[in-house]
């Protein structure tokens, strides 16, 4: 084959195998040059950053840096942003909270933060609840609606194991009715909360449960917030207000658990999100 | 083809220009024997490997000791299993970084030390659900079997697949001790008293009503509850024991973060 006349013909690498040869090109400049420059930067980082492994530590490096002094840094800086306004809050009547509209706001925002990042799992992130994880956006409280109330269940809980936790426990009627008993103020409290029911059934259920229920349930069914006893008048059901679902909460009774977030959470941020859920639509 | 003066042949065999025996000549002699490249490339590996891995088995700045962190019990033992067989490590890490996001999210980052007798560990690689790290102690136990029954109950956006199979199968802990000794051998500090016990702290842990507070004392801060509030101990059981233990060992109050580290 002609060889091309190359004015840039270059050298071969010598080696010849079966005939066939190699030019030896010289790498393109810029190549070379951004080759030279990374092992430049490579040696400088390493004595910048901590690199080196020697006898009990690595090299510290000429900045200073490690991960864990940036992170406290990053989360220090945020908290003395906001230093200022979450005394303010953590120290706040929260009855007065929405007078201050700078305050307000600011809880609003906190608080919807802690509530996805913290009660979104049980009481859904749009607050509607879930089976057995109350609504947050009714009118219906077992606790108490209004802010204070709000931020004491939040600070303390419900059934948990502190001191200061919500504390009430239905009885398991199971083992102090009989099942026709149970039948019959299943009928009442469904006559209760205008749902069809059997009318003679209903009519028996009346005595159990003026007899057994009516102590926390108030005899006319509106509940006592007191003892967290829910209002069986309204259409508004924790667990289900068909015929099975409140034969098994009568039966088996219910133990809603909810954690303390007072030892998890700063005063600040159960100020925020009691503000938060307050305005959701059924703050008191 | 070139048309320059043949190159001479060698004379050794070895370098086609035998007269110039620079280090790239000597470097030929790797690359015409695939064996001796096969061992001199296997050689150039393990130093770099050496280089980049044995110092973190000897730096004092990255073993860090802590309080409170003990072998799992033999109910978290065997939850941790059920966690592993799921596959749970696929969408979920157990990895906090220390980054301001993570931390005001899942709590303290995670330390090197709170993964210590996990074989294997379970930091992952992926999050499609949150990381659980830190699970433990967050959630009550009937939140885990109505999440784990049927995640959308709870969490509706969720794309967790549903574990209610998990309670309708009861376990022993026929295996416990062995899956104990094992763990031993690769050096999780099981004591000889821990593994004769193993059947009975499996059983005392799901059981509040039962005499439990040796097995505490064995294996402290052990969350003693009918996990799953049914009779008898299911999978369900053991693998709530081991996510209500996860992360809460350490005790953060006196812990001080050396910020070298």
């Amino acid at each position: 084959m002609a060889k091309q006349p190359n004015k840039q013909d270059p050298e071969t690498t010598g080696h010849s195998w079966d005939g066939i040869e190699e030019f030896n090109n010289p790498l393109p400049r810029w190549w070379l040059w951004t080759f030279y420059a990374t092992i430049f930067w490579g040696i400088i980082y390493t004595i910048a950053y901590p690199a080196w492994p020697l006898v009990n530590k690595a090299t510290a490096g000429l900045l200073g840096y490690s991960t864990r002094a940036e992170v406290a840094n990053d989360i220090q800086s945020f908290a003395d942003a906001n230093a200022e306004i979450e005394a303010k809050l953590a120290a706040a009547d929260l009855t007065t909270v929405s007078d201050d509209p700078e305050l307000q706001s600011y809880a609003r925002n906190a608080g919807a933060a802690v509530f996805r990042t913290n009660c979104s799992q049980c009481h859904g992130s749009g607050a509607a609840g879930s089976k057995g994880y109350p609504n947050l956006l009714d009118d219906d409280w077992l606790w108490g609606g209004d802010i204070e109330a709000i931020a004491h269940t939040v600070r303390h809980g419900i059934r948990n194991e502190t001191d200061e936790a919500h504390y009430s426990q239905m009885p398991a009627f199971g083992e102090i009715l009989s099942d026709e008993e149970i039948a019959q103020a299943v009928a009442y409290v469904q006559k209760l909360s205008g749902q069809d029911a059997d009318a003679a059934l209903a009519a028996a259920g009346e005595t159990v449960f003026l007899d057994n229920c009516a102590a926390c349930h108030m005899e006319d069914g509106t509940g006592d917030r007191a003892q967290g006893a829910p209002n069986l008048t309204d259409a508004i059901w924790l667990y289900g207000g068909d015929e099975a679902t409140l034969t098994e909460t009568i039966t088996n009774s219910r133990f809603g658990v909810m954690p303390a977030w007072g030892p998890r959470l700063s005063d600040a941020e159960v100020n925020a999100v009691a503000a938060y859920v307050h305005q959701l639509g059924g703050g008191e | 083809m070139s048309n320059k003066p043949p190159i001479p042949a060698s004379t050794t065999g070895i370098g086609d220009r035998p007269k110039r025996r620079s280090i790239l000549d000597r470097h030929k002699v790797l690359e015409k024997n695939a064996t001796l490249l096969l061992v001199f490339s296997f050689l150039v590996v393990s130093v770099g490997g050496i280089v980049e891995i044995a110092p973190l088995f000897y730096l004092e700045n990255t073993i860090e000791e802590v309080d409170g962190v003990r072998p799992y019990s033999p109910l978290e033992l065997t939850g941790r299993d059920v966690y592993v067989r799921e596959g749970c490590y696929v969408c979920h890490s157990q990895m906090i970084r220390p980054m301001r996001d993570e931390v005001e999210r899942y709590g303290h980052y995670s330390l090197a030390a709170e993964s210590m007798y996990d074989h294997p560990f379970q930091w992952g690689s992926k999050r499609t659900g949150p990381d659980l790290a830190r699970v433990g102690g967050r959630y009550s136990d009937e939140w885990h079997v109505d999440h784990l029954t049927d995640p959308q109950s709870v969490v509706p956006e969720s794309v967790m697949p549903k574990y209610g199979f998990l309670s309708a199968t009861l376990i022993d802990a026929e295996y416990t001790a062995d899956l104990m000794r094992t763990h031993r051998i690769v050096g999780v500090p099981y004591t000889d008293e821990m593994i004769e016990n193993a059947a009975s702290d499996f059983a005392v842990q799901a059981d509040p009503d039962a005499d439990w507070e040796e097995m505490v004392e064995r294996y402290p801060g052990a969350v003693v509850s009918n996990f799953d509030g049914a009779p008898g101990i299911s999978e369900m059981d053991a693998l709530i024991a081991y996510m209500q233990m996860l992360g809460t060992l350490v005790d953060f109050s006196t812990f001080t973060p050396d910020a070298s580290r």
